[in-house]
């Protein structure tokens, strides 16, 4: 500090502490709730000291919604997307940057265009594909006065939950603006030693985008975990839900018992993994947000 | 742009970029043309059947009030959300910035909001906030007297709504906040408190300044999650209403397009948003070219 200011120095610990309360304050309550009984969490206004029913309430959450199963599927669809997003955008920043061919460029403004359209725009249509994949097969063919009817739906399986978020023309520009960093000596000195292109990538460049890798994962990993709207609209069997979803089921409706204190209970248990991964993975979580969106 | 080193192979690179150009076509190429030729298209619900009408669904879309309040209403949702949660993690980034001890305590407990997802958030702030049972909203009515109810008022299911919004915004904005406070030089903190600046002056008239570019960035990063990742939000807790009092535009393709089974005025809503996102993420692309220009 550069002058002694007591006065501002309580008003910022103040400010600061009452800004974390207010912060926190939705996750304590919905912890309070979690640990209730049925009688506590339906009389208002809520008690706000936890109860002891927290494992009783998640035992039942579990066995109502079969949040094991869909927590399984988050998870796999979460690492499905990250892994996913990261190979495929090293691969394609990689040849970008290594190999000079005719349509790079091409190539290269088809990946920024994928910036401009979220999938949030053209769930529609993009709903259409996943329920066939190769209509567009059929219907190319068809121009060709060929008539042909492929088939090959992708609702309710896990590609389908997984494949249309996995571009993403952040993450390829990101390795992209990596890769031009890299010294060129390390490439000429690897031609040298008789190493080829994925030699190369696999021994050289892999090893040097750790960090970047790290950091995109946790931001990405998160991301697909609270995936909403795509999986709400591809999966109609209650065993492909990932467990965002599961939770929506467990939310007491008009006619049915108000029982919050199992919905609250499983969504705790479902806002757990991302929030542990934020917290332990700090450092990485930062450098990634931070160098996703430039 | 290229490294000066490079591989040479006329097989390799097309192997490389094939993954993601195919995923590119099959899930945006494609889509998006179909949005584009659909929007001219008049459907039966079940997509048996259709016709050309040429702009029939936008002039349909534009001649009925709905789509100008879903406008209006995303414009103020997104407007609140965007001022509400950048000034909420400006201040909160600078009162982190201000103290010595507990640093790491402090930061962590003001970014793990945002591993929570939009839909979580809404359920757990519909729960907080509900006029019936939850313990905000009792003490709206209770003792604030405030007549709160959101699950017929308009306005105050907007308040709600951008409220779940900014939750995990604010924690997003404060990482952005302390980067830059950060990159602030001391010595130009020092030189203007040997001249006599007190902590207010300094904040108003050295570091708010010198932070506008992260301000600027931030509010379209944070227009862009208001208007594009909301709709978890929205869905869990008011799915639009009360009469159409938070439904953005995101939110109005779904309903449309899923529930109301209307092809067409879905497809045409895609290609307004998808010209709309076009405009914004060009201005945004200047933008940072910008950036990098003047750095």
């Amino acid at each position: 500090m550069i002058e002694k200011t007591p006065w501002l120095d309580r008003l910022t610990v103040l400010f600061l502490i009452l800004g974390i309360a207010g912060l926190c304050f939705p996750l304590y309550y919905t912890f309070v709730a979690a640990t209730l009984t049925l009688e506590q969490v339906s009389r208002v206004p809520m008690p706000m000291i936890p109860g002891n029913q927290f494992f009783h309430n998640a035992m039942i959450a579990m066995q109502k919604g079969d949040l094991g199963h869909k927590m399984f599927n988050s998870f796999l669809v979460a690492l499905g997307i990250t892994v996913g997003k990261i190979s495929i955008s090293m691969l394609s920043a990689f040849a970008m940057t290594y190999f000079n061919f005719p349509f790079r460029k091409l190539a290269f403004w088809m990946i920024f265009f994928t910036l401009m359209v979220p999938v949030e725009v053209r769930i529609l249509p993009t709903y259409e594909v996943v329920s066939n994949v190769l209509s567009p097969i059929n219907q190319i063919l068809g121009w060709a006065h060929i008539q042909v009817n492929l088939n090959w739906s992708m609702l309710d399986s896990y590609s389908g939950l997984i494949l249309p978020l996995v571009c993403s023309a952040t993450a390829t520009f990101l390795f992209r603006q990596f890769f031009l960093t890299v010294p060129d000596e390390l490439c000429e000195a690897a031609k040298i030693d008789g190493l080829g292109p994925m030699q190369f990538f696999w021994h050289i460049l892999l090893p040097l985008s750790r960090t970047n890798i790290a950091a995109l994962t946790v931001i990405i990993f998160v991301f697909g975990w609270n995936q909403y709207l795509w999986p709400l609209l591809v999966t109609t069997k209650p065993e492909m839900q990932t467990a965002i979803i599961g939770i929506q089921g467990l939310i007491p409706k008009m006619d049915e018992m108000p029982e919050w204190h199992v919905a609250m209970a499983g969504s705790i248990l479902v806002m757990l993994p991302p929030v542990l991964v934020v917290i332990f993975m700090q450092r990485w979580f930062v450098k990634g947000l931070i160098e996703n969106e430039k | 742009m290229i490294k000066k080193s490079i591989f040479k192979n006329p097989v390799l690179p097309y192997v490389l970029v094939a993954p993601q150009l195919i995923i590119t076509f099959l899930f945006f190429f494609w889509p998006a043309g179909k949005a584009l030729v659909q929007a001219f298209l008049l459907s039966d619900p079940f997509g048996q059947s259709s016709q050309f009408v040429w702009f029939e669904n936008f002039k349909f879309l534009f001649e009925r009030p709905e789509y100008f309040v879903a406008m209006k209403q995303t414009f103020l949702f997104s407007t609140a959300t965007a001022l509400f949660s950048l000034s909420c993690g400006l201040f909160f980034a600078v009162l982190a910035n201000r103290i010595i001890r507990f640093k790491s305590t402090v930061r962590t407990a003001l970014i793990w909001p945002y591993a929570i997802a939009p839909a979580m958030s809404g359920i757990l702030w519909l729960f907080l906030m509900h006029p019936s049972f939850g313990v905000a909203g009792y003490y709206f009515n209770e003792i604030l007297k405030l007549d709160w109810n959101p699950v017929l008022k308009e306005n105050q299911a907007l308040v709600m709504v951008v409220l779940a919004a900014s939750w995990k915004q604010i924690s997003y904005n404060f990482v952005f906040f302390i980067g830059g406070l950060q990159a602030i030089p001391k010595s130009v903190i020092e030189a203007a408190a040997i001249d006599g600046a007190g902590p207010i002056r300094r904040f108003w008239s050295i570091v708010f300044p010198l932070l506008t570019p992260t301000l600027f960035f931030l509010f379209t990063m944070n227009l862009v999650y208001a208007v594009f990742d909301t709709f978890g939000v929205i869905h869990t807790m008011t799915q639009g209403g009360p009469g159409g009092g938070t439904t953005t535009l995101v939110y109005k393709v779904y309903a449309d397009g899923f529930v109301g089974l209307d092809l067409g005025s879905s497809a045409a809503q895609s290609v307004i948003l998808m010209i709309i996102t076009i405009i914004v993420t060009t201005i945004q692309f200047r933008y940072i070219e910008r950036k990098v220009q003047y750095a």
